[in-house]
């Protein structure tokens, strides 16, 4: 799960990393408010979505009058940005975040993710701060510092320092640097996180240590106990059909193809789409129903991918073991019992019981082309797509 | 001989009294597999499936002499109940459970790491299918019926993509010696090369099937391990090469974040290490064939 600027800064605040003093506004007035409160004669405005890389997209503006705070709000507020990470639909601006300008002497990079090789946590630094990680890895690989903190013992005064030195700091800001360090590395293990980037991390103008943008991710499978963060969840800045189908315990993810399937299993499903490229289609979408395959959650599977405008064919295929073909087969003549869909539809059944799961879907009366491997299955979807155009 | 379990395994359920526990031990049982009892703390003393049921996995393990273990506890309560294993000397550990947040993984496997290397237990999983040796012993949630008896060590992180495979090699007429379900959590017990070490040395096994997906760098470091110490024969199939970058593709360890880890990249380090890659999911059974044909 993710989480806005404002709201990673809040979290790294609590664990003793300093922040430029800001606000959150909804509105150009609320933004001028934010400005007065916050005094000074400098404000940059940034638009809050769940994506780095808004500079670059007009999503951050400098302003130096309170109209021209206002000016930003009216301009970012209800935009849809489109940045590298965002997908080409980007996501809307619903709020926007007044900060002070900082003075900004030199810029660093600092992250920490988990490292899958080693097991570990990874501190990521870099005093080439301002680009993209990826841009730093390609421009300048030499400038990268990667620390591995044992999680169990976690991460130590000296390791922090090390880093500080590593990155050039003059005397003076180095305590500062290894404490905003220690202060992230707390943040990422506090609140399971599985990502923490300060980009950039800034040396004022008086050697102090600042975190001027951030972004944290969280894991999905410790929502339960961090409810603290779970309840920061922002259902405007996910793809809403991903939203629904997680709402309904479905693993969904919008594609661009026109060819729509419901699949049990993740290795299956990417392998499934996979197939139906190798065919000469493309996937609509992954979608994985997983386990028990009543017929409440084709309803809800169907729902979701019929609605689809892009999908033009729907593709089915289950390998069932627990669950027998007959239970899955007696799943989906029930589920269309329920719900039409226009679609033609490819259904490929295997494993346990699948002559009898065969034999339910032909007794039926439901209208539907056979296949029997995932090849045919693949083969067939992508000829009933082409039907469909040359009709 | 089979890898990690065979007909002598003495198994214990964790979590045995829940419905997904009973369930499952049930079909272990029918299959034949030797389930001596099992642990639900707070139950120690009953009966369940005709079997004793322990308060600790210490307990369980001195009465029944237990060496192995299948973990159907809830993801809360999951990582403690793993190092509850290891601790009481289980050598072979299966988790099933899915939604183990990644922070407890890292800590179960540094806590592992308080025993010797031949003391240590071997977890599979989390969120896997578990392990097969056909025609001796089931620990896992698999269908056991498409699994037929042979020589092809094969090592999945997806639980229904292995059945596709074990099918479309039964179909053949190739069985496996065992069939290890690694799961698809970003921090697992166990990675394609531990495995790949315990089948090279397994004289049932005459050929290695590693089915991979996207996402982190196990299948990358399988393949250099293979290129310098296996000498089996190696086939692989990576799923996901129409996986958008960015995205978790259902499992949590499913997401591209870095170079060498979509499929395509892979597909060419695993190539560059002289393995064989079945080109597509409908081929995986062929591919063996193939390979087997040339021993």
């Amino acid at each position: 799960m993710n989480i806005h600027e404002y709201q990673a800064k809040e979290i790294l605040a609590k664990f003793g990393v300093a922040t430029p003093k800001g606000g959150i506004a909804y509105s150009p007035e609320n933004a001028k408010d934010r400005a007065t409160e916050l005094g000074g004669d400098m404000w940059v405005v940034k638009a809050q979505i769940h994506s780095g890389a808004r500079g670059k997209a007009g999503g951050i503006i400098i302003c130096k009058s309170h109209q021209e705070v206002s000016d930003a709000a009216n301009t970012l507020l209800g935009k849809t940005l489109v940045t590298n990470q965002t997908g080409p639909e980007g996501l809307t601006v619903q709020r926007i975040y007044v900060e002070e300008a900082s003075d900004i002497k030199k810029e660093y990079y600092l992250g920490l993710v988990f490292d899958r090789s080693t097991e570990t946590i990874m501190v990521v630094a870099s005093s080439e701060g301002g680009m993209s990680i990826e841009e730093i890895a390609k421009d300048k690989p030499e400038s990268i510092i990667r620390v591995k903190i044992e999680a169990a013992v976690g991460m130590q005064s000296f390791q922090a320092r090390e880093i500080a030195f590593a990155l050039g700091l003059e005397a003076k800001a180095i305590s500062r640097c290894a404490a905003a360090i220690l202060g992230c590395y707390k943040a990422f293990t506090n609140s399971d996180a599985t990502m923490v980037e300060i980009n950039p991390l800034v040396l004022t103008g008086d050697d102090h240590i600042l975190a001027v943008d951030c972004k944290m991710s969280f894991d999905d499978n410790a929502l339960y106990r961090i409810p603290h963060i779970a309840e920061l969840r922002d259902k405007t800045q996910e793809d809403s059909k991903e939203t629904y189908a997680h709402d309904r315990g479905l693993n969904y993810i919008a594609l661009d193809g026109d060819i729509g399937n419901i699949i049990n299993g993740a290795g299956l499903a990417m392998a499934s789409m996979d197939m139906i490229q190798l065919a000469g289609g493309k996937p609509a979408n992954f979608l994985d129903v997983g386990g028990g395959a009543t017929p409440e959650k084709f309803v809800k599977a169907f729902k979701l991918i019929s609605g689809d405008p892009k999908v033009k064919v729907i593709l089915i295929n289950i390998f069932a073991g627990i669950n027998r073909c007959d239970w899955v087969a007696q799943g989906i003549v029930d589920a269309l019992g329920q719900i039409t869909i226009e679609q033609p539809l490819v259904i490929r059944l295997a494993g346990t019981n699948v002559d009898e799961g065969m034999k339910i879907l032909k007794d039926s009366k439901i209208n539907y082309i056979e296949a029997s491997t995932l090849e045919e299955a693949a083969n067939k979807a992508v000829k009933a797509l082409n039907d469909l155009e040359n009709k | 001989m089979a890898i990690l379990i065979n007909k002598e395994s003495k198994i214990i359920v964790q979590g045995f009294t829940g419905k997904i526990g009973s369930f499952h031990a049930e079909e272990m049982i029918a299959y034949g597999t030797n389930v001596v009892g099992g642990v639900t703390p707070g139950k120690g003393g009953q009966t369940h499936l005709e079997r004793p049921v322990f308060n600790t996995v210490k307990e369980a393990v001195k009465a029944t002499g237990a060496d192995c273990s299948i973990l159907f506890v809830p993801p809360a309560f999951a990582a403690d109940s793993a190092m509850e294993a290891a601790d009481a000397g289980i050598k072979t550990l299966v988790a099933i459970t899915d939604g183990i947040p990644a922070h407890d993984m890292i800590k179960v496997k540094r806590y592992m790491r308080r025993y010797k290397n031949e003391e240590r237990m071997t977890m599979v999983g989390p969120n896997c299918a578990g392990v097969i040796s056909p025609g001796k012993c089931m620990l896992g949630i698999m269908p056991g019926h498409i699994y037929k008896e042979g020589n092809v060590g094969v090592i999945g992180r997806s639980g229904t993509l292995g059945y596709e495979a074990a099918e479309q090699m039964k179909n053949l007429g190739i069985g496996i010696s065992t069939s290890v379900g690694i799961g698809g959590d970003p921090i697992n017990g166990s990675s394609f090369k531990d495995h790949l070490v315990k089948f090279e040395q397994d004289d049932d096994t005459k050929v290695i099937l590693m089915i991979g997906e996207i996402g982190g760098p196990q299948e990358a470091e399988a393949a250099e391990y293979a290129k310098k110490h296996i000498s089996k024969p190696v086939i692989a199939y990576i799923a996901g090469l129409t996986a958008p970058e960015g995205k978790r593709m259902g499992h949590a360890g499913a997401i591209v974040s870095s170079k060498g880890e979509s499929a395509a990249d892979k597909v060419e380090i695993l190539e560059a290490a002289g393995i064989t890659i079945a080109k597509n999911p409908s081929v995986i059974g062929d591919t063996v064939a193939a390979v087997l044909k040339t021993l």
